[in-house]
């Protein structure tokens, strides 16, 4: 299992040809308190960079992309009925979707760990 | 660029108490503003309402009517030739809700007219103020002097412990009711004390001059009652109330009476009122009062959980490809718990109840038209 991190704060967590796709804990702490997340449906193609689902606070509404091109297999219904999770469990509890991979190659532009602390220094 | 326009920003007496607070500041109307606290929006924003809440609007402009005559009454009837309100009947010490109107008909801006016995006491919107002192000036010279009060900063302490939070300062304020509005004592500084507000709670505002603005305000938060407030919670907090944001909810090409504002206006300046008209715009706005407009300002109540954010366009059904309206004020409302908007309608589409959709993100959501405010208000009368 890896986990890789995108530039737009998301995390992908890697196991086998599956993807789960959730937003940082940086993130979560720049969007304040989530009132509502709108999740895609299970079997849409996603494309790169795709608007995927949706993340709104108080005050904003914010996109959450899918970081590689796949299809959408599962979706988080827990945090459909409880958007708080966005903020007290972004890296766990609060991922938003999973994709069945479709083109490992996409994976290469990420960040690891390490690099996104830098990132968000 | 960005650093550029970041310095050109103003700050208000309080800006290092915001920083100080973990405040994240953000650029708004030309001011460097918290838009929230470590607390964030959401706790903010209740706190308000189940204790009190501290607002820093030193942004806000402050202006001094002085009549040149010395009778307060003549500064009123020279301030009745920009507004569609009767000023005139405004007591001393007491301040009601006004709008500047322009030659169509729409709103320059709304502000408060206090009566502080020899001269009015004027709040304008931040982004506003500059134009405002120009069109006072422009109209108003010839009787009135026009004395801006930029050396001065302007609080608000909103909700239920906003009371005993300044009653514990000395302050003499247990006496007044909503809508007074003069000068008095705050921890010996000389304050202008209104209890008025933006929140839809009992609350007061406080204008100090600007170097006692964050010693006043210190000795208000070591009072564990009250918090800090941003401009987020500001925003929920008053659209939850039903109150119009200037340059959202109203603006130049909005009357009075599609603004659903009609409450402000006064019988006496209305058609066969004692000083009917002779403010700009008057023929529309007092045509519009016999026949109505075309189209109002709503409260919105989306029937799902999405919120319908300002710039939404609204549908008479799921299908049509023609909009009818457009979301003005739109987002989350925590006491509610639930989405909350405001927008226009044709007038045969504003009765409460009235369900029509808004567009988001490719899809049509239903809401409701209801009745304003979400949040019943709680002044003190």
């Amino acid at each position: 299992m890896t986990t890789l991190f995108t530039s737009d704060h998301e995390w992908v967590r890697i196991e086998g040809d599956v993807a789960t796709i959730g937003v940082t804990d940086y993130a979560q702490s720049q969007l304040g308190d989530v009132v509502f997340v709108e999740l895609p449906k299970v079997g849409r193609a996603l494309k790169k960079a795709e608007a995927a689902a949706v993340v709104e606070s108080v005050k904003a509404a914010s996109d959450v992309y899918a970081p590689i091109s796949g299809e959408v297999i599962e979706v988080n219904e827990a945090l459909a009925a409880e958007p708080a999770l966005v903020n007290s469990d972004a890296d766990g509890k609060a991922w938003f979707f999973k994709l069945r991979i479709a083109d490992k190659s996409e994976l290469g532009g990420m960040m690891d760990e390490a690099a996104y602390k830098a990132h968000t220094a | 660029m960005l650093a550029s326009n970041e310095s050109s920003l103003k700050r208000t007496p309080l800006h290092a108490l915001h920083v100080a607070r973990g405040g994240k500041m953000v650029p708004f109307a030309g001011y460097e503003m918290p838009v929230q606290y470590p607390a964030g929006v959401l706790k903010e924003h209740l706190h308000t309402r189940t204790n009190a809440g501290l607002f820093d609007v030193s942004h806000m402009g402050q202006l001094a009517l002085r009549p040149k005559s010395g009778r307060v009454e003549d500064a009123a009837l020279a301030l009745e030739r920009l507004v569609p309100q009767d000023i005139v009947a405004v007591a001393p010490g007491r301040q009601r809700y006004a709008q500047f109107t322009n030659n169509d008909g729409g709103l320059l801006d709304d502000l408060m007219v206090a009566n502080f016995g020899d001269h009015l006491f004027l709040v304008v919107n931040a982004a506003c103020k500059a134009q405002d002192e120009a069109h006072l000036r422009g109209h108003l010279s010839d009787s009135c002097i026009i004395d801006s009060l930029s050396d001065r900063g302007l609080i608000a302490l909103q909700g239920p412990k906003a009371e005993s939070a300044l009653a514990r300062l000395g302050a003499d304020v247990t006496a007044m009711k909503f809508m007074d509005s003069g000068p008095r004592k705050v921890a010996g500084f000389d304050a202008f004390v209104s209890r008025s507000g933006y929140t839809g709670e009992d609350g007061f505002e406080i204008s100090v001059p600007a170097a006692q603005a964050e010693s006043l305000v210190t000795t208000l938060l070591q009072n564990p009652d009250v918090l800090p407030i941003g401009l987020g919670a500001r925003d929920s907090l008053r659209l939850e109330a039903g109150l119009c944001l200037y340059g959202h909810d109203i603006d130049t090409t909005t009357t009075p009476v599609e603004g659903a504002l009609e409450w402000s206006v006064q019988k006496s300046r209305r058609n066969g009122g004692a000083r009917a008209g002779g403010f700009p715009g008057a023929d529309k706005i007092l045509a519009q009062f016999e026949k109505g407009a075309s189209r109002r300002r709503v409260g919105l109540l989306p029937e799902g959980r999405a919120p319908v954010r300002e710039g939404a366009l609204l549908f008479a059904d799921g299908t049509s490809s023609d909009p009818v309206g457009k979301v003005t004020s739109g987002g989350f409302g925590p006491s509610l718990n639930a989405p909350v908007a405001m927008g226009y309608l044709p007038t045969a589409l504003s009765a409460n109840g009235t369900k029509i959709f808004a567009e988001v993100r490719g899809q049509r959501l239903p809401l409701q038209v209801a009745a304003t405010p979400f949040v019943p208000n709680t002044y003190k009368r």
